[in-house]
């Protein structure tokens, strides 16, 4: 009888063994680096109504990040500020600028500047500023270098994972308190004994359970 | 031919394997060959296209439910606060019962040298993995969120999140991928020898094609069936604990928690004797009804169907004597929780179902003792139906009498299905009886290789006195067979 298939149909079974596996390989290495939240949200920086440059203000002028953002260690919500804030400078200070032109709008009509949210937490997880920033946590380690920021840009991936990576090793991350609006904190030689002995005399205990954050 | 030999020797080896002959009909080598293959080979009969369109149908209406299902969450469903799980836990056990017989047919028989389970293991195995695939159906989509599905499977996460490895839930994803991917090996492996034969009858290039792919080469060498028997032999090996172990960590799903009704040591040995129960009235079903339209009463004999009679007997008092064995447990115990919850399962708001439930499980299989019923082929594909409709009610029982009862009596509540619930539970049979009839159209539906193997011809002695060397059923000397 003739044969069915041509002889170099032998390589076959050889070659769809190593398909298979090296297509599984692949297929996993592909999902693992372009389906994680480092390459599909870092860098996210979307065009805000106001060109507002982090590098002028927290930067060169060096305000720090609680006068604009000032409910950050009360509240869960670090604020975006009102037009009110602007204004304290922005009344005298650049009064005929082009593009302030939509805060003194927003000033005389009472309507809110409409900025982009470039932090997005999903509606299932709770996030609170206050707790953090209170036990140590730099604006810095989750928002990145704001003040040499042009447009404000995600810095970090804020999966699941990135955030336990600190819960479950804080003592790698927090800094003193009085250091918590610093850019470009450099920790201290010995800096996580010292965490160690903050976290043992403080009790910080971060929470790794669902509930911590889910609920 | 001398008649009187080969007589002597055909009743020698038919002493041997029981009372009647496994095959009757006289067939030869050459018959069964014919027989099966051909129901592969001719045109499509308009019998089979209409059951599938009905089939078809019924995989529509579980498509169409679960799209609903995914649009809507699992809202649509009849699920209220103390009975969380509903129809979708139910038919998944359901389901997984059913894919028992299968295995145990082929692994736990094929070990202990039960010969008539030739006849039907093939079709009780494909059945096995259909039906495994329709219980795979109800976790996949009873999570609500289905993106989410992948959870339950250990996959490393940007979430840095693991299953609860403490919970019976996940061992169960275990069990039943497990059963699921032996199973169809064991099954796959076992047709390779029947694959070929098909593969040598064809006479398109495609056909030829894919069942030569399929049949990976196979060509009746010694050592072919060397390498086959010893494969065979270990995953019947492999398979065997996994018979036992599926629905016995099915059950932990229940006997784990500590819900009054399901936190019973008998669960593990009594889901599985209920699972070899349904999955045996379920290969009755079938099979009644296949053997007849294809022609293949001579192989699957009426003694098989007995034989499988029994076991739906044996295994369904089994089952009966764990019903009444809970209760005593529940007396014995002491606990007022545990003997409420039976009395209320007996007495409840669903005493209907618990005695839909008994009556089909425990006292319809009685009727098995007679011979002459054992042996009816109507009152065997009733009873058979009959006992499904009673397993699918224990599973409704257990899982929705323990819950409406909460700890706490305010919340107690009455559990409906929607009809959303019921549409997909006759979905997944349309699911079912689509994979089915592909299987009788597309497969050798009798393992045609090990079926010629329990023929009195056989046995290496069935020739010692005739002297002619020709198989019985050999119309004469000069026409010759090739099996």
């Amino acid at each position: 009888m003739a044969q069915i298939f041509p002889k170099k149909a032998n390589a076959l079974p050889t070659l769809s063994l190593l398909g298979a596996v090296g297509g599984g390989v692949l297929s996993i290495l592909f999902v693992w680096y372009y389906f994680s939240p480092e390459y599909t949200d870092v860098g996210y920086a979307p065009e805000q109504p106001v060109p507002y440059s982090h590098v002028l203000h927290a930067g060169e002028l060096a305000i720090d990040c609680q006068y604009c953002h000032s409910n950050v260690e009360v509240s869960e919500h670090a604020n975006i500020p009102p037009t009110q804030t602007c204004m304290n400078c922005h009344s005298v200070v650049q009064t005929e600028s082009e593009r302030l032109e939509p805060v003194r709008q927003s000033w005389a009509t009472g309507e809110p500047v409409e900025w982009v949210n470039v932090h997005q937490l999903p509606d299932y997880a709770r996030f609170s500023h206050a707790v953090h920033v209170k036990n140590g946590v730099g604006c810095e380690t989750c928002h990145g270098r704001v003040d040499q920021m042009e447009i404000v840009k995600l810095a970090e991936p804020l999966s699941m994972g990135w955030c336990l990576e600190c819960h479950r090793q804080p003592e790698l991350y927090l800094r003193p308190n009085e250091q918590i609006t610093t850019m470009g904190y450099t920790q201290t030689a010995d800096f996580v004994k010292e965490n160690l002995q903050r976290i043992k005399n403080e009790s910080i205990q971060p929470p790794t359970n669902c509930s911590a954050c889910h609920y | 031919m001398s008649t009187t030999n080969t007589g002597d020797a055909r009743e020698l080896a038919v002493d041997f394997h029981g009372d009647e002959p496994l095959i009757s009909g006289d067939m030869s080598f050459h018959d069964i060959t014919e027989l099966v293959s051909g129901h592969t080979e001719k045109r499509t009969p308009l019998g089979w296209l209409a059951a599938f369109a009905v089939a078809n149908i019924g995989l529509l209406i579980l498509v169409t439910s679960i799209a609903y299902l995914f649009w809507n969450g699992t809202g649509v469903w009849g699920l209220n606060n103390p009975v969380g799980w509903g129809f979708a836990i139910v038919n998944f056990v359901f389901w997984v019962g059913i894919g028992h017989a299968g295995t145990l047919i082929s692994a736990i028989l094929f070990l202990f040298r039960q010969q008539w389970r030739t006849a039907i293991n093939r079709s009780a195995e494909a059945m096995t993995i259909f039906a495994v695939i329709c219980a795979l159906v109800f976790p996949g989509i009873h999570v609500g969120r289905v993106w989410a599905a992948y959870w339950m499977l250990p996959i490393p996460n940007q979430m840095e999140m693991w299953p609860q490895f403490k919970s019976p839930l996940l061992w169960d994803v275990f069990a039943v991928s497990v059963y699921f991917t032996v199973s169809l090996v064991f099954w796959y492996v076992g047709m390779i020898p029947d694959l070929a034969t098909l593969r040598d009858r064809a006479t398109k290039g495609l056909r030829q094609k894919v069942l030569g792919f399929f049949s990976m080469g196979w060509t009746g060498a010694n050592r072919h069936w060397r390498n086959y028997e010893k494969a065979y032999l270990l995953l019947a090996a492999l398979a065997t604990p996994l018979v036992l172990s599926v629905h016995s960590v099915v059950s932990f799903d229940f006997a784990v928690s500590v819900v009054p009704g399901w936190h019973t040591t008998i669960f593990p040995p009594y889901f599985v004797a209920g699972a070899i129960f349904s999955g045996f009235a379920m290969v009755v079903t079938l099979l009644v009804i296949a053997r007849r339209i294809y022609k293949i009463e001579n192989i699957i004999t009426i003694g098989h169907l007995e034989k499988m009679n029994i076991i739906i007997l044996l295994t369904g008092t089994m089952v009966g004597f764990a019903y009444i064995t809970e209760f005593f447990m529940a007396w014995y115990s002491g606990v007022e929780y545990e003997q409420y919850a039976f009395l209320n399962r007996a007495t409840g708001p669903y005493a209907w179902a618990y005695w839909t439930m008994m009556s089909c499980n425990l006292l319809f299989p009685q009727f098995f003792w007679i011979k002459k019923l054992r042996r009816s082929i109507p009152f065997m594909f009733v009873a058979s139906i009959i006992v499904n409709i009673g397993m699918w009610f224990e599973r409704f029982v257990i899982t929705v009498t323990s819950l409406h009862r909460d700890y706490l009596p305010s919340s107690w509540d009455y559990y409906s299905p929607t009809i959303i619930d019921v549409l997909t539970l006759i979905g997944s049979f349309g699911l079912f009886f689509t994979l089915f009839l592909l299987f009788l159209r597309f497969l050798p539906m009798v393992a045609m290789a090990e079926i010629k193997a329990v023929k009195p011809e056989a046995d290496p002695h069935f020739y010692d006195h005739s002297g002619d060397g020709q198989a019985s059923g050999t119309p004469s000397l000069t026409s010759s067979h090739s099996e």
